[in-house]
């Protein structure tokens, strides 16, 4: 044997810089968001679910009236166009949180992520492929819902730039830090048979108190306190500011939509998101 | 030879798991190019060593380098030198076989080609078949298959064949076999004692989170133990001798009687070499424990 013919010629050093990782990256994006269209549960419960309350909600209320109507019946909007932002708010949440939180705790448990571990697939390309299918899946879940609002119930979309510049910031804010807090989630579940138990029920008890399915106002001043110190009150107001008439603002905590407080306590939410995935993400819980 | 170190060299490995000892004091190489198995019955240690090598747990004590490097501080262009098929997978697997494939070969430098490697694996007829759709054994071909894709320098294998046919299994020791040609170091565990025969050139057997015994295939445990046996019928009844001299033995039954019938001359597989070993050893343990 010759020392030679065991270590092959032509392997360049290869390069780990951050243009690879992108470049990875946006790889998995395509290959994660494929992975998520064929899986029949996510597609119901996460992509398709704000369509379907959307629908059931505007469709079972119809008989109520106009919400904000005048005492003589005429005026405010329909029961679709209240609904909307918090669909719209509940589909982020979703997308983020509850997606990413129960895929990557099974990944970690079924052995997708041991396995990535023991490639040289770096933990940021891994992590840009999951967030961009978030982006990818939310954006086309809020396309659908915005059709289905605007050609099955009616409902009068904003006409002016200034009101989808809030909804982008909004969205893109809110979207990051959802996927962000997803990605953090996942290591609460001890198995991927528990982890559906363990994540839908705390984001559906959100979308109980963050005025998603009940209108937040009619909720009494703790609760409101309570649904203040998690995200997706925030994500739903700053939805309701850009979807609502300007008069619905006087119903809010102060009279206005104070898109100042939103913009604060989602960047807080971000940045505490970045900080548990940097602390806590591991491919494998070492020597368990 | 080069003065090069070992791929692998592992000397004194020691792990221990809160009062549980599962490894005391591992010391082996394995040479570029050579093809190396550990064998032992379940809870020997063999998947400790494995994964303390492939960098997924922390040794307690002693040193290991593999490719040069700690293990425990490998980095991407280390992991991107290996192959790594785990004891174990599940994912869900709502991917095709070339999907995969093609995602996981763009993590690599210098990746083989997709095709070429399902072919290499046998799953040609399945490339385009989502892997959850999959037999056990052809989902284990998988596994084999993204441990190869990336070309690596030095492979490990933990219980690759664990569900394969017969046919799968041949099929796989002649991948194995080409792997060695182009100069893949590999580190395999398995249960089939006459896959290790086949495959390796050299084998250790792990008993109680030690080596008991380690060498060329041929040539391990006792001298005894590899004695060749001489068997023939005689007189109606099943007559047997182990000699060091099969061949004088069976020229003197042929004087003796002529044609012996049923006349085997065995030598001893690894198998019984290694049922041997590590009845010794359990044995010993139990002695001492009585002591």
């Amino acid at each position: 044997m010759t020392g030679l013919s065991t270590t092959k010629a032509g392997i360049t050093t290869p390069d780990y810089g951050l243009g690879h990782t992108l470049r990875l990256g946006a790889s998995r994006v395509a290959y994660e968001t494929r992975v998520y269209f064929r899986q029949t549960d996510t597609l119901f419960f996460t992509f398709l679910f704000p369509v379907i309350m959307l629908t059931i909600f505007s469709v079972a209320f119809q008989g109520m009236g106009n919400v904000g109507a005048d005492p003589d019946g005429s005026g405010g909007i329909s029961q679709a166009a209240a609904y909307l932002p918090g669909m719209i708010a509940a589909g982020i949440l979703l997308s983020g949180v509850q997606n990413l939180g129960v895929d990557i705790a099974t990944e970690r448990s079924d052995g997708t992520l041991k396995r990535l571990g023991g490639t040289p697939l770096p933990v940021l390309s891994y992590f840009f492929g999951k967030m961009g299918q978030v982006f990818v899946t939310s954006v086309l879940q809020i396309g659908l819902l915005l059709l289905v609002a605007r050609f099955a119930f009616g409902v009068t979309l904003p006409a002016d730039g200034a009101s989808w510049m809030t909804f982008a910031w909004v969205y893109v804010l809110g979207i990051a830090t959802s996927a962000v807090l997803g990605i953090a989630i996942s290591r609460l579940p001890r198995s991927g048979k528990s982890a559906t138990a363990v994540i839908i029920p705390p984001v559906l008890i959100l979308q109980f108190i963050s005025g998603v399915y009940l209108q937040f106002s009619l909720l009494p001043d703790w609760l409101q306190n309570v649904a203040g110190l998690f995200p997706l009150k925030w994500i739903g107001q700053g939805m309701r500011a850009v979807f609502l008439p300007e008069s619905f603002a006087a119903v809010e905590p102060g009279g206005v939509w104070n898109l100042g407080s939103v913009a604060v306590a989602l960047l807080i939410w971000l940045v505490a998101g970045l900080v548990i995935c940097r602390l806590t993400f591991r491919w494998i819980r070492k020597d368990s | 030879m080069t003065t090069a170190e070992p791929a692998v060299s592992v000397s004194d490995l020691t792990k221990t798991y809160g009062a549980f000892t599962a490894l005391k004091g591992v010391t082996f190489e394995i040479e570029h190019g050579e093809t190396f198995a550990l064998l032992g019955p379940n809870g020997a240690g063999k998947s400790t060593t494995i994964e303390i090598l492939e960098g997924y747990r922390d040794r307690s004590g002693g040193e290991a380098r593999v490719l040069g490097v700690d293990p425990q501080h490998g980095g991407l262009s280390w992991k991107a030198r290996l192959g790594i098929v785990l004891q174990s997978s599940g994912e869900s697997g709502n991917v095709t076989v070339r999907e995969q494939l093609t995602q996981f070969a763009r993590l690599y430098p210098n990746p083989r080609s997709v095709d070429e490697t399902i072919t290499a694996v046998g799953l040609e007829q399945k490339a385009n078949v989502r892997i959850k759709n999959l037999s056990g054994g052809q989902r284990r071909r998988v596994d084999v298959a993204l441990g190869v894709i990336g070309r690596p320098e030095l492979l490990f294998l933990d219980e690759p064949t664990t569900g394969f046919d017969p046919e799968a299994r041949r099929q796989f020791w002649g991948l194995i076999r080409d792997l060695k040609k182009e100069g893949t170091t590999i580190l395999l565990t398995t249960h089939y004692l006459d896959e290790a025969a086949q495959l390796s050139d050299r084998a250790a057997v792990v008993a109680g989170g030690q080596l008991v015994a380690i060498g060329p295939v041929g040539t391990l445990g006792s001298t005894e133990a590899r004695v060749p046996i001489v068997r023939w019928s005689e007189n109606g009844s099943v007559r047997e001798q182990r000699t060091l001299d099969p061949g004088r033995t069976v020229a003197e039954l042929f004087d003796r009687l002529g044609e012996p019938a049923g006349l085997e001359v065995v030598r001893p597989s690894l198998e019984d070499i290694y049922l041997d070993l590590v009845g010794a050893y359990e044995k010993k343990q139990q002695e001492e424990v009585l002591a």
